[in-house]
C-alpha cells in the first residue's frame, strides 16, 4: 500500500519532468488545449447569464389583465366570477392596485416618486395562468378578453420569455456539441502527445519490464502525464474565462442598466472552477488511455 | 533451483533456438553454458528469466514451473532473479545510481532503504564514485560492472549473466568474472553464457550445438 502510494507519487513527479523537459512544447499543448476548453466554458457562463436573465421572469406562460380607474370592487368581483367560468383559463389571481401600490413602494428607487402622487396610478389586476399554452390559443383567449366591458388592456407576458427560453435551449444544445467536439480534439492531443512519450521512451518501457514492471506501473506515469496536460490546460482556460468575465463585466453592467435587467456576468465560482479542472483532466486522461491501448500494447 | 525437462524454443518463423534439452542446476551451483553463436545460449537463459516462454517440455525454477505462470505474476517472478544482458539494456538517459535504482523502485523499496541499497551494490562492483555519472562516460567494463549491480541490487536467488566478458580485455574481463563468482559464494545460484569458461574455474558446463546438448 505504502509502496503503492509512493509509486503514484513518483510517477506523478516523473509526468511532471517529462511535461517540463519539453517547455514550450508543453505550453503550446496546453495552449491549445486551454483555448479549445475556454470556448465552450465561456459560452457556459454566457448562457448561464442569460438564464438567469430569463429566470427573473416566470417561464410559465400567463396573461395579465388591466382594468380600467373607473372600474370598482363590484365590478371587478363580477369579472372575476365570470373569468372563472371563462373556458381556457386554469389559474386566477387578482391583484387590487393597493397590493400593486404597495410592492411598488417597497421596491427601490420609485418610493419618493409615488408618494408625491396625490393618488394610487395603479389599476386592478388579473393575472390568469392558461390550460392551453400555444401561442395562438393564449392570442385568441387574449384578444376574447380584450373584448369585454372595464377592461383596459391585456398583456401576453411570456411571449418574449419564451423567445429567449427557445433560444436558450438553441445555445445548450449549439454548446453540448461544441463542448463534445472540443472535448474530442482535446482527447486527441493528448493521445498524440502520450504516443510521442511512449517512442521516446521505448527504451525504458522495455527494460522496466525485463525487470519485473507491472503494466500498471508502466502506464502510470503515462496516465499522470495525460492527466496533468488536461488538468493544465483547464488551469488555462479558467484563467481565460475569468480573465474575459472580468473584462467585460464593465461594459456588461452598462449595457444591463440601460436595458434595466438583469445581466450580470459572473466569473465560475469554486464548483464551476473544480468542474471545469476535473473534466480537464479525465478527458486528458482519457487520451493517455486511449493511447496506451494503441502504442504499448504493440511494444 | 532448476530444471529443464526436454525443453524445445522454436521462435515465430520457425527456428528451433532449443531442441530436447534436459539439465539441472542445483542451490548455490554454477553452471556455465557454451556453444557457437547461434547456438540457443541467449534462449536459455531468457527462458529462465520468463523473458521468453518454452514451445514445449517444462522449466522449472525453484519448484514453479514458469509454463503454468499466469502473465499477470510474471513480473513479481521476474523480480527474483537477476538478469546481466548480452545487450546491458541499460538506460542512457540516467544516472549510474538510477540504473540501479530502477529494479527496486519496480519492486517498491522504501526510497531510503532503496538508496543504501544502491550505494552497497555499486560500492561491490567498484563503481562506488561514479553514481551521478551517465552510462554514456563509462568504460565497457564499466558499464558491465554496472549492469551486474543492477542485476543483484534486489539480492536475487538467482544471476544470470550472458556473455558478460566478451568484448573485455583480459584483466577487465577476470575482473567482471570474479565479481560474478563472488555473488556466487553469498550463495546466489550463477548461470553464466560464455565462451570463456576458463575465467569461472570450478563452474558445471553446458554445451549446445544448434540447440542441443552436446556436453
Ligand atoms: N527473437 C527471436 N526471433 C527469432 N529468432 C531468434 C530470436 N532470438 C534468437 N533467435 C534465433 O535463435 C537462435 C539462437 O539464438 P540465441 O540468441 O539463443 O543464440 P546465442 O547462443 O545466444 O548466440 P550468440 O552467442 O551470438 O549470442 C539463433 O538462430 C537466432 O537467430
Ligand atoms: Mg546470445
Amino acid at each position: 500500500m505504502k509502496a503503492w502510494l509512493s509509486h503514484h507519487r513518483q510517477s506523478a513527479s516523473l509526468a511532471w519532468r517529462r511535461l517540463a523537459a519539453t517547455p514550450v512544447n508543453s505550453l503550446l499543448s496546453l495552449l491549445a488545449i486551454g483555448i479549445a476548453l475556454a470556448l465552450p466554458a465561456g459560452g457556459q457562463m454566457l448562457l448561464s447569464a442569460a438564464r438567469q436573465l430569463a429566470g427573473t421572469a416566470t417561464a410559465t406562460p400567463q396573461i395579465s389583465i388591466f382594468m380600467g380607474n373607473t372600474v370598482d370592487r363590484a365590478m371587478a368581483n363580477d369579472m372575476r366570477s365570470r373569468l372563472e367560468k371563462q373556458a381556457g383559463v386554469k389559474r386566477l389571481q387578482f391583484i387590487t392596485r393597493e397590493e400593486t401600490l404597495a410592492r411598488m413602494k417597497a421596491g427601490a428607487g420609485l418610493r419618493d416618486v409615488i408618494e408625491a402622487l396625490p393618488a394610487n396610478p395603479f389599476p386592478d389586476a388579473f393575472v390568469i395562468g392558461v390550460g392551453d399554452e400555444r401561442p395562438e390559443a393564449m392570442e385568441k383567449l387574449a384578444a376574447e378578453l380584450r373584448k369585454w366591458p372595464g377592461v383596459e388592456q391585456v398583456q401576453l407576458d411570456s411571449a418574449w420569455v419564451r423567445r429567449l427560453d427557445a433560444l436558450l435551449k438553441l445555445g445548450r444544445s449549439a454548446l453540448l456539441l461544441l463542448a463534445s467536439l472540443l472535448g474530442c480534439g482535446l482527447v486527441a492531443i493528448s493521445f498524440g502527445i502520450i504516443r510521442m512519450q511512449v517512442l521516446t521512451q521505448h527504451a525504458e518501457i522495455e527494460v522496466s519490464r525485463l525487470l519485473g514492471a507491472t503494466e500498471a506501473y508502466i502506464r502510470r506515469p503515462f496516465l499522470y502525464h495525460g492527466s496533468l496536460l488536461g488538468l493544465g490546460g483547464g488551469l488555462v482556460a479558467w484563467l481565460l474565462v475569468t480573465a474575459s468575465t472580468l473584462w467585460l463585466r464593465a461594459p456588461m453592467a452598462e449595457l444591463a442598466g440601460m436595458y434595466e435587467i438583469n445581466l450580470a456576468l459572473k466569473a465560475p465560482d469554486i464548483v464551476e472552477s473544480g468542474l471545469l479542472l476535473v473534466f480537464a483532466a479525465v478527458l486528458g486522461w482519457l487520451g493517455a488511455v486511449f493511447s496506451l491501448r494503441q502504442t504499448i500494447e504493440n511494444t | 533451483m532448476i530444471r529443464f525437462d526436454r525443453v524445445s524454443k522454436r521462435y515465430p518463423p520457425g527456428v528451433d533456438a532449443l531442441l530436447d534439452l534436459s539439465f539441472e542446476v542445483s542451490e548455490g551451483q554454477v553452471l556455465l553454458v557454451g556453444g557457437h553463436s547461434g547456438a540457443g545460449k541467449s534462449t536459455l537463459l531468457k527462458l529462465i528469466a520468463g523473458v521468453e516462454k518454452s514451445t514445449s517440455g517444462a522449466v522449472l525454477v525453484g519448484g514453479q514451473n514458469l509454463g503454468g505462470l499466469p502473465t499477470s505474476a510474471l513480473p513479481y517472478y521476474r523480480r527474483r532473479i537477476g538478469m546481466v544482458f548480452q545487450d546491458q539494456k541499460l538506460l542512457f538517459d540516467r544516472s549510474v545510481f538510477d540504473n540501479v535504482m530502477l529494479p527496486l523502485s519496480i519492486s517498491g523499496f522504501p526510497p531510503r532503504e532503496a538508496a543504501s541499497r544502491v550505494r552497497a551494490a555499486l560500492d561491490k562492483v567498484g563503481l562506488g564514485k561514479r553514481e551521478k555519472a551517465l552510462p554514456i562516460m563509462l568504460s565497457g567494463g564499466e558499464q558491465q560492472r554496472l549492469a551486474i549491480a543492477r542485476a543483484v541490487v534486489g539480492r536475487p536467488e538467482l544471476l544470470l549473466a550472458d556473455e558478460p566478458t566478451a568484448h573485455l580485455d583480459g584483466d577487465t574481463a577476470s575482473d567482471v568474472a570474479r565479481i560474478l563468482l563472488e555473488f556466487n559464494r553469498f550463495g546466489v545460484s550463477l548461470l553464466v553464457a560464455t565462451y570463456a569458461h576458463e575465467l569461472f574455474p570450478g563452474g558445471n558446463r553446458l554445451l549446445l550445438d544448434h540447440g542441443r546438448r552436446v556436453g
